[in-house]
């Protein structure tokens, strides 16, 4: 992050009665950035999003927005502004004045006689340029989301919030917004932080992602680096999927570590230096189900079929592999070289990883 | 429309049965109300004003009246405005005993008047409020406090606390939220409320008679003068009556429709 930080959380935590909803939590977000916090359901990233909207005072901490203490401003002394995720839109309202309402409000610098022009042009920068009369009980989800930006970004934010904004939309209109987000934050170069837990979501939009688990940041990085160089175990399986297998680390010759399969292969691992792993000690090795090649070779993985499942552009290949006690997936090109006799269940199948696409991780106790 | 068996044209016949029950006494008060004759009995002998007439030159009745309107509005002004605000801070707050508050405010409702009467008459005294119209607008505004509270709960549990915070993150404060989002969410219940408590307070009876010192009010007028039966001045004033209401209820109903 090169820019100057336009958000800093500095030791926040926020508990509810007993339940610490976050942990000690310190990042920063950078002036222009799209961020996303990505994470299960009460992973504490809406809990997060809310407390740097203001809905929710911290427990302890300090919440700085464009290099001013707001740690226990009000929402409405703030320069935020939210896209709520049910959209939060007025019912008794047209869509002209929710949209307004941010203008109207005592304290609005905007003169009586500027908001009507103010209004059309940002319905018109979400498309929306027929709609003003309308009450928001007569739009679509799609509309109604629109909406909610317009009347979010009318305020001029610093920084614009939103909370799931996409989750109750259908899977074709998902993607049509992503597309508008996208735009929306390139034209408008506001700061944008976003809450999901779709992965796909936070891959395709943010230039960093901060994944969350259990009240607590377990890492912070750019979509490739989470991508390739997932932290954790379970930002590696919840950032696209990851094979997970146990293994023991063998040691470390020229530029791989080796490591012993429970099968008793052994695998190699590129990497420029050791991780701190003692030879001998338990591990997690993790390959994308994209990087197993059903191919004869050097650096395997072998196991047995279980099943397949027929995914239009692709198989996607269910396998013991030996020795585990999960199963693990492939995913195979159609058309690829395996016949349809390999691919019935119990026929041994193996599988070669090249040593760069190997992950390793220090085995936690569960 | 299909064709009903005997025993559903029964039914039918049954509920319109009940329907003439319950309306054919006030067309009788209304065609008696211009019936030319001081007795109110059938044959009709003829249509007249004079009793309207009456109504309006019966300085008694005018004042009775006067009395009620006024109690009425203050009453209904009072409730609504505690009503309101304790419901809402029901509505947001959370504190020990809340659930036994909740129906502890219901409990006049179905409390008799006679009991509820006599207890504030004697609470009144010791505590310095004189038998007075006063008094009886804080009566009536206590009593009926059940009737606000529960229906603005029931329209505040049906909205939903993001409009508030979406207000909040738009730049307005608590007042200004209130005024612009909360209001207009409950307002089809403060209105409802609101009549249902004009007319509950309007023909109330044994809270205001313990409570009332030396004032009339229209219910407590004509239940006296029925002493001397039921003259056609009543009937004329009872239909007048019966006019605002059905006003009353007609504008209550266009009122809400407007805003669906």
């Amino acid at each position: 992050m090169s820019a100057r930080p336009i958000v800093t959380l500095d030791g926040v935590t926020k508990s509810f009665g007993s339940f610490k909803a976050l942990h000690e939590t310190s990042f920063s977000i950078g002036e222009g950035e799209f961020v996303t916090l990505l994470g299960p359901s009460g992973c504490g990233k809406t809990t997060t999003l809310r407390l740097i909207g203001g809905f929710e005072l911290p427990s302890s901490g300090k919440i700085g927005i464009a290099g001013q203490d707001v740690t226990t401003n009000p929402p409405y002394r703030r320069p935020v502004n939210t896209v709520f995720q049910d959209y939060a839109l007025f019912p008794h309202m047209t869509v002209a004045e929710n949209v307004a309402y941010g203008l109207t409000v005592r304290g609005a610098t905007v003169a009586r006689s500027d908001i009507p022009r103010q209004v059309a042009e940002v319905l018109e920068m979400v498309g929306l340029s027929q709609m003003g009369g309308k009450r928001p009980g007569a739009l679509s989800g799609g509309q109604k989301q629109r909406v909610a930006m317009a009347r979010a970004l009318i305020r001029k934010p610093r920084v614009l919030l939103l909370d799931e904004p996409l989750s109750a939309l259908d899977v074709k209109l998902r993607e049509v917004m992503q597309v508008e987000l996208k735009r929306l934050h390139r034209e408008l170069g506001i700061t944008f932080l976003m809450v999901t837990h779709d992965q796909t979501e936070a891959l395709a939009l943010s230039n960093r992602i901060v994944v969350m688990e259990a009240g607590r940041i377990r890492q912070i990085g750019t979509p490739n680096d989470l991508y390739d160089r997932p932290a954790t175990p379970y930002v590696a399986d919840f950032i696209g999927a990851t094979n997970l297998i146990e293994a023991r680390y063998a040691g470390r010759e020229a530029e791989f570590d080796l490591i012993t399969l429970p099968g008793g292969a052994q695998l190699r691992r590129k990497t420029a230096g050791n991780g701190g792993f003692h030879p001998g000690s338990a591990v997690l090795i993790g390959i994308r189900p994209e990087h197993l090649r059903p191919a004869a070779g050097d650096n395997l993985v072998q196991g047995r079929v279980v099943d397949t499942l027929f995914h239009g552009d692709s198989i996607r290949l269910e396998f013991l592999p030996d020795g585990a006690t999960q199963p693990a997936f492939a995913q195979l090109a159609r058309g690829s070289s395996l016949s349809a006799d390999a691919l019935l269940p119990g026929q041994p199948i193996r599988f070669a990883v090249a040593p760069e696409d190997v992950m390793l991780f220090a085995k936690v106790a569960a | 429309m299909k064709q009903l068996l005997w025993w559903q044209k029964g039914m039918v016949g049954f509920v319109f049965g009940v329907l003439a029950f319950l309306y054919l006494p006030i067309v009788v008060l209304v065609v008696f109300s211009f019936n030319d004759s001081k007795v109110t009995s059938f044959p009709l002998s003829g249509f007249t004003w004079h009793w309207y007439q009456a109504v309006f030159a019966n300085a008694q009745m005018l004042t009775a009246l006067k009395n009620s309107l006024i109690v009425a509005t203050c009453a209904t002004g009072l409730t609504l405005t505690i009503g309101t605000l304790a419901a809402l801070v029901l509505d947001r707050h959370d504190f020990p005993g809340k659930g036994l508050f909740r129906n502890a405010i219901l409990l006049p409702l179905s409390l008799p008047g006679l009991v509820t009467g006599i207890a504030m008459l004697n609470f009144y005294k010791q505590i310095g409020i004189p038998q007075s119209l006063t008094a009886v607008v804080i009566g009536h505004a206590t009593a009926l406090l059940g009737v606000v509270v529960s229906q603005v709960m029931a329209r505040l549990a049906k909205t939903d606390h993001r409009l508030l915070e979406a207000s909040a993150d738009l730049g307005a404060g608590p007042v200004e939220t209130f005024f612009r989002v909360t209001l207009p969410a409950i307002r089809p219940a403060i209105l409802g409320a609101g009549l249902l408590s004009f007319t509950l307070s309007f023909d109330e009876i044994p809270v205001t008679y313990f409570l009332t010192g030396r004032d009339i009010t229209l219910p407590i007028y004509i239940y006296s003068t029925l002493r001397r039966g039921i003259t056609p001045e009543i009937n004329a004033i009872g239909s007048l009556i019966v006019l605002v209401s059905l006003l009353l209820i007609i504008l209550s109903v266009g009122l809400l429709r407007d805003r669906k």
